[in-house]
């Protein structure tokens, strides 16, 4: 055992595992499969070709993971509380998560999205949803921290969300369910007509990447669920698949199934510009709250604000119209060229390829079949681009691989299927395990995708690793598509339920990776940058400790004088200027989380003891050979005694 | 790989006995350990004839690092210095006080034990400077392990630190 080498040990385990795939239908040889192993084997040491970001689902998070290794790079804290990182527990983070509802420490995320230039990923930031209580987050891809969370009003259930425009203009978010407008006590009975739909552009300014709650389109009480912007010769408008245009409120699975056809609404968001240029938008009261980070303070700040611009769709006319599009479409697609954009029926047998051009065409010729709330809805025949034949059952969402062919998972069915853009002909198939989502191939939703890899989500993973109980990890599948036929590499588990990945080249987001945040440019109000800085100020019942951590020691160490029932701030200031040294710091008792202070920044821990005694607190990351040591201990008296407040380091 | 696997559990569990063996003896002989710290005495000591490596005096090893050569001007440049001492108070103050052993050696006097480019290039160099230097190893042991940060200085702000450290 002990002659074999870590490569070889890896390479078996993998073709062990693909050996099992055989009996589950997988018709590929057995010098394949050898070779497919190799094709994800990574050296120890080396780096994987493409990043991909996968939304974490109910954990409310994004993971990083590399590709073709399916290794897990880090998990980045966006909506919701992170132990790990302090992340949402630490005093400069919690504005982050503050909405209008109050503080919600969590959130479900779905589509994260990659910022773009001329319809190309350009590696600047990644825009991601929060479904439940609508929210949207920019991470920067400099530091991997989220930078900004903006709130969604007018909105529930921000499932369709955050697609971004092809030159960043906009972050674009959708509601799935419709509400009250404004918000009010009535009968849910009476949603019909009465329920309304937002459709929000968040501006991005250019240089900072932050957002802007620019404009709403009032839409009508349908449920809108996925949507692309147009790509190049479409750019400028974006289009939104539709369900529930029943407008049923109860037992939706029976009852927002009932029209042949919902919608693909095609919003020209140019026009909506023009619209609001001219003053056509009424200003209604609407408040949400809008949260930014400071990387030089290392603080967020949390501001609520109050009105928002609406332009109402059924009043403006040119604004939107209704591609009929069978039935109950959820994925909505558009190719990278821009013609075609693919609604994908979840209960259709057919995928349906609606053309650009011939709905641009349809609209200056007036080829109508009616109307929705004053919306016209265009006649189908007449934007038909094409049908994919019976391709699978339960299509769900289509990628691009830039050479003309497309990639639809079918839900139902459990497959992965190729097909000609164009042709509309089916090329190859591959099944999943099991029951895939979202599917992702490097910059396949852009005008340029690396049609190299595709990554299937599966949403169910039952046999494929070992069990855990009741419970199994959703699971990624990746194929290597580079081929005329697509071939199964490899599967890993994943973080909550990955939904959407966005996929991008190594060398877009390497190079810019932040490796330490200068000490001389930490702008915090409580850093203590040098040991000059180290004190311990009371006010009142509250202390603030000014820390500092560097290999192996807290400065100070030993600290008297604090009393139960005071209010302790530590404020921990990482003086090293080295890649990957970040300190963490803990103390008993404390019932937030611990802290992970990266170099050169400053983090606070609040601390409210509750005990008389001499209590301990410590770095929690091995940081060097004496981490062990680098601790120190904090003395509390009983509340109202006159201990005095001192605190050193290295006295006697 | 059954075969194997349960063959390798018999020799894992052989260790373990033989292991376990060992511990019962060494209970016994708490001493061992007092052993173990004075043999080690003397071949620190017989390494520079007991002289600690923060005390001896070497004017010719310039390190490795970027730095092979550095002219010092015979009248010290107070503002290059002055600008030293503000990088040295934030980048270094915390392990090393200026004129007292703390977490590390005091710099006060450096330039009478080593040469300017052995000091630079220990600031800007020291990962590889306690794995190669015979000095810097030395010192790494000299002060309890404690390893000496790397603090992403230029070799500017380096050699602004060096000017300071003329003037203490």
């Amino acid at each position: 055992m002990k002659k074999l080498s870590l490569p070889t040990v890896l390479f078996m385990t993998l073709a062990t595992v693909f050996t099992g795939c055989k009996d589950q239908g997988d018709k590929s040889n057995g010098a394949l499969t050898s070779n497919a192993a190799e094709r994800v084997y990574v050296e120890p040491g080396q780096y994987d070709e493409f990043y991909a970001f996968l939304s974490g689902g109910f954990s409310g998070q994004m993971s990083v993971y590399g590709i073709p290794s399916g290794r897990l790079l880090k998990v980045v804290p966006v909506f919701s509380q992170d132990p790990e990182k302090g992340y949402g527990y630490n005093e400069e983070t919690k504005p982050m998560l503050n909405t209008t509802h109050g503080f919600i420490p969590w959130d479900d995320t779905h589509h994260p999205d990659m910022s773009q230039t001329n319809g190309k990923l350009d590696g600047r930031w990644i825009f991601m949803n929060g479904n439940n209580t609508p929210r949207v987050a920019r991470i920067s891809l400099s530091t991997f921290e989220t930078e900004e969370i903006m709130e969604i009003p007018n909105s529930a259930g921000n499932h369709n969300s955050a697609f971004v425009t092809e030159n960043t203009e906009y972050v674009v978010a959708g509601t799935r369910f419709s509400v009250p407008i404004p918000q009010k006590d009535m009968p849910i009975k009476d949603y019909k007509g009465n329920f309304k739909a937002s459709l929000s552009f968040l501006s991005v300014d250019q240089d900072s990447g932050e957002m802007d709650l620019s404009f709403q389109i009032r839409l009508p009480g349908f449920n809108y669920d996925l949507a692309h912007p147009g790509r190049d010769k479409s750019h400028g408008w974006i289009f939104i698949t539709t369900y529930n245009t029943e407008e049923a409120h109860t037992l939706q699975e029976v009852n927002a199934s009932q029209n042949d056809k919902d919608f693909i609404a095609a919003v020209n968001w140019k026009k909506a510009e023009e619209y609001i240029k001219e003053g056509k938008f009424k200003t209604e009261k609407a408040e949400y709250a809008h949260n930014i980070f400071d990387e030089d303070t290392h603080m967020a700040t949390s501001t609520i604000k109050d009105e928002v611009r609406v332009l109402d769709a059924s009043e403006l006319p040119g604004l939107v119209y209704f591609l009929p599009t069978p039935k109950s479409p959820h994925g909505c697609d558009v190719d990278p060229t821009g013609e075609y954009i693919i609604g994908n029926g979840k209960l259709s047998a057919d995928l349906t390829v609606h053309s650009f051009s011939k709905m641009l065409d349809a609209i200056e010729n007036e080829k109508f079949d009616g109307e929705a709330y004053n919306i016209p809805i265009l006649n189908f025949e007449d934007v038909l681009g094409g049908t994919v034949k019976q391709p699978g059952l339960g299509p769900l969402h289509t990628e691009f691989d830039g050479k003309g062919n497309a990639y639809t998972t079918f839900f139902i069915s459990s497959e992965v299927v190729k097909w000609n853009v164009g042709t509309w002909e089916v090329l190859d198939r591959k099944p999943t395990y099991y029951s895939p989502g979202h599917l992702s191939i490097p910059g396949g939703n852009s005008q340029e995708p690396w049609g190299k890899y595709v990554l299937a989500m599966n949403k169910i993973t039952k046999d494929r690793y070992l069990p855990t109980g009741p419970e199994m990890n959703h699971s990624a599948q990746l194929y290597d598509i580079s081929g005329e036929k697509m071939e199964l590499l490899s599967d890993f588990p994943t973080i909550g339920e990955p939904h959407y990945a966005s996929m991008a080249p190594a060398d877009l987001i390497a190079p810019n990776s932040k490796k330490i945040y200068k000490l001389s440019e930490n702008k915090h109000p409580h850093a203590a940058t040098s040991p000059a800085d180290v004190r311990v100020e009371r006010d009142g019942n509250e202390v603030h400790v000014y820390m500092t951590m560097v290999r192996s020691h807290l400065n100070p160490d030993n600290i008297e004088g604090i009393k139960v029932g005071d209010k302790v701030y530590f404020h921990l200031t990482n003086l090293e200027q080295d890649f990957d040294v970040p300190h963490g710091f803990a103390v008993i008792g404390a019932e937030n989380a611990e802290l992970l202070v990266m170099p050169g920044s400053t983090e606070t821990l609040v601390w409210e003891p509750k005990k008389v005694g001499v209590w301990p607190f410590y770095c929690t990351d091995f940081c060097s050979a004496l981490h062990q040591e680098m601790s120190g201990y904090i003395r509390v008296s009983p509340e109202g005694s006159n201990t005095e407040l001192k605190w050193s380091l290295g006295e006697e | 790989m059954n075969i194997k696997v349960k063959s390798a559990a018999v020799l894992f569990s052989l260790l373990l006995m033989a292991c376990g063996g060992k511990e019962e003896k060494k209970k016994e002989g708490f001493s061992v350990d007092r052993q173990k710290t004075t043999t080690e005495k003397p071949v620190e000591a017989s390494a520079d004839s007991g002289t600690p490596a923060s005390e001896r005096v070497d004017l010719t090893n310039k390190g490795v690092g970027p730095i092979e050569s550095v002219t010092l001007d015979d009248n010290i440049d107070q503002a290059l210095a002055d600008q030293g001492k503000e990088v040295y108070d934030q980048m270094c103050l915390a392990c090393h006080r200026t004129e007292k052993k703390f977490i590390g050696p005091a710099p006060k006097g450096i330039l009478e034990r080593r040469t300017p480019e052995w000091v630079m290039n220990m600031i800007l160099n020291p990962e590889v400077m306690v794995k190669e230097d015979p000095l810097a190893k030395d010192l790494l042991q000299e002060f309890n392990g404690s390893p000496m940060a790397n603090q992403g200085l230029t070799e500017d702000q380096a050699r602004a630190v060096l000017e300071y450290f003329r003037t203490l």
